[in-house]
């Protein structure tokens, strides 16, 4: 436990990084997640660790795999476009049974995208991302506080299910100041014991140990035990945290900055007539669906609040069916929610009106803002004849 | 009574290598393991297998070993290198892994001068994948994705790598040997050797290129591919010391 002190999200992240055992860093520069780097290089060294900067993403992901490998605690941070690349590595990685922690600072997408905070990455963080049937353990901070406590959770499991683990965060998230404790005591590295599967010095004859992805005949056995594992994880880690749900009309769920906002709409809706709760999956991959369908049995409508265009809302379709009617409200590329708007479509969600609402269906309609893009400039990508 | 002049180095396993009949790699494994024997090495070596026909190279050595992506194994080699100073760390890479896809690791890990040691096998083809154009293929040599040969104005020219990391500052040994004769070999377990004894002094990234024979790929008898090497191979990669600042 620290005394609370002000940081921002991305440096906070790092220093709880080395706080919780984290000894070799690889990076590569990409805004908006520039200081966890930065800090890293100050610091890592003094703290008897590592830190490349290395040639690419690519790279990057590699030197994690080999230093995981050691069974160092390793990890790596990019944002969007860096976590693209590095998706060979994480299919690696996974593949070989490797824990790491991996950090996904949100911007705009796709492509180059933009550099403001966004949620778009959902799909490919909880879905896999790279080649191959596979999960990593995805964590969904809020705070600053959170960023700097969430590396402890995440290499805690990493290791305890040998895989990898991401933290999901955002530009926003990342650049932003508050104030925060640490609410663990620093690990040391040297004290935690040594996996008997990691490749190290031999002494007095150890077994050879040997971290590899090709597994020819024995893929099948491999992808068999890593799935039991899965549904282990699904039925006991899966994180969230339930905010006046309890008599709701309307259930508001998000992760992330998005569910900050939701907040925002939480303590305002009683001034406006409205009964509204908020769900916030901690946890996106093992998603809590099972708490989601409890939580939600004697509400009216759910609305998705997400930074994204209709990725989130799969997983609580999934999880609640037709059980009750589900609703989105999305600010995909760089937009911002703000509570104004939430309860604008809380309220449409509750009279069947179309404000605020994104249609799913059509897809046509529901942005929370204007689409500015001239459509004639041939949008469609209709070959025109050139004389 | 008989006298054992020669016998299996202890660094290897008894599994029977996979590799076809006259290819290099088999040589070159045996001059690794002799050398972990000799340097006293063999408890604290890690090595980095590759995506290509040495995929399988981890199961033929009593050594630990990492196996990655390909073209990685100087990122992978930089990793376990780092979290473990003590252990003698090798990558051991194709053509096609090092000078292709890997071309930017292979760079770095040279600029960072990583101490680690590369085994890079040159023989000019993609082995695993069946024969297709390497970046080190001969101009006019036929492969299947150059079913005509390769022809620098659609295909460049092949990739001299030792000559090109020998202009990097951070390089500190280049070694280009063959594994064709007798006498190449003995030189090549020469250059292997060094290459490990500077990661044992810290000297910094050193790597040694063998030029080798792939008769399935070539479409050649065993014969006609050391023929091949003498004649073609070697011209266009000259073989020799290119870079030695470990020298003492």
């Amino acid at each position: 436990m620290t005394q609370k002190t002000l940081r921002k999200g991305n440096e906070a992240l790092a220093e709880g990084a080395i706080r919780a055992g984290a000894r070799f860093f690889a990076g590569y520069p990409i805004t908006p997640q520039n200081e966890v780097p930065e800090y890293m290089a100050a610091h890592m060294a003094d703290n008897g660790g590592a830190f490349v900067q290395a040639e690419s993403e690519v790279a990057a992901i590699n030197m994690v795999y080999g230093a995981a490998a050691t069974g160092t605690r390793s990890m790596t941070s990019s944002s969007s476009p860096g976590i693209s690349l590095k998706q060979e590595g994480i299919t690696y990685l996974a593949s070989a049974d490797l824990p790491c922690l991996i950090v996904n600072v949100m911007r705009g997408g796709p492509g180059l995208g933009s550099i403001s905070g966004a949620q778009g990455d959902y799909f490919q963080a909880t879905r896999g991302g790279g080649n191959g049937d596979y999960h990593i353990i995805v964590l969904a901070p809020n705070s600053v506080e959170e960023l700097g406590n969430f590396p402890k959770l995440g290499f805690d499991l990493a290791e305890k299910y040998r895989m990898p683990c991401m933290i999901l965060a955002d530009g926003i998230l990342g650049q932003m100041m508050e104030s925060m404790a640490f609410n663990f005591d620093p690990v040391d590295p040297n004290k935690i014991g040594k996996f008997d599967w990691a490749v190290d010095i031999h002494k007095n004859g150890r077994k050879k140990s040997k971290v590899f992805s090709y597994k020819g005949d024995n893929l099948i056995a491999d992808v068999t035990e890593r799935a039991k594992r899965y549904g282990l994880i699904e039925k006991t880690e899966a994180r969230y945290e339930a905010r006046n749900c309890e008599g709701a009309d309307v259930i508001l769920v998000a992760y992330g900055l998005s569910s900050r906002a939701c907040l925002e709409a939480v303590s305002k809706a009683e001034e406006k007539g409205l009964k509204v709760g908020l769900f916030r999956p901690i946890t996106l991959w093992p998603f809590p669906s099972k708490a989601l369908k409890e939580v939600s049995q004697k509400a009216k409508g759910i609305l998705v609040v997400e930074q994204s265009l209709g990725q989130l809302v799969q997983d609580v379709k999934l999880a609640v069916g037709d059980s009750v009617p589900v609703g989105l409200n999305a600010y995909p590329a760089g937009g911002q929610p703000d509570g104004e708007q939430i309860l604008t479509a809380a309220k449409s969600l509750l009279t069947g009106k179309k404000e605020g609402l994104f249609d799913l269906q059509t897809h046509a309609e529901g942005f929370t803002y204007e689409c500015k893009r001239d459509l004639s400039l041939g949008v469609q990508g209709d070959r025109k004849e050139v004389k | 009574m008989s006298t054992i002049l020669a016998k299996k180095p202890s660094t290897l396993t008894d599994l029977p290598m996979h590799y076809c009949p006259g290819c290099g790699h088999g040589i070159v494994h045996r001059l690794l393991a002799e050398t972990f024997e000799e340097l006293n090495i063999a408890d604290r070596v890690i090595g980095v297998a590759p995506v290509g026909c040495a995929v399988f190279a981890d199961d033929y050595f009593t050594c630990d070993t990492v196996q990655g992506a390909h073209g990685r194994g100087p990122a992978i080699a930089t990793g376990v290198k780092r979290s473990k100073p003590g252990a003698i760390v090798f990558s051991y890479q194709g053509d096609g892994d090092l000078a292709s896809i890997g071309m930017a690791e292979i760079v770095h890990a040279a600029v960072r001068s990583e101490n680690i040691t590369v085994i890079f096998i040159n023989n000019a083809i993609y082995g695993m994948t069946g024969g297709q154009m390497a970046p080190t293929t001969l101009v006019g040599q036929v492969a299947t994705t150059a079913p005509k040969g390769r022809d620098p104005k659609m295909q460049g020219w092949p990739i001299n790598m030792c000559e090109m990391l020998s202009q990097i500052t951070g390089s500190k040994y280049l070694a280009r040997v063959a594994v064709d004769t007798p006498q190449n070999v003995l030189k090549a377990k020469a250059c292997i050797k060094k290459a490990f004894e500077n990661q044992v002094n810290n000297v910094g990234f050193s790597m040694v290129e063998v030029i080798s024979q792939c008769p399935t790929n070539w479409h050649a008898s065993v014969e006609q591919a050391l023929e091949f090497v003498r004649t073609k191979m070697i011209p266009q990669y000259p073989l020799g010391v290119f870079k030695d600042e470990g020298a003492k």
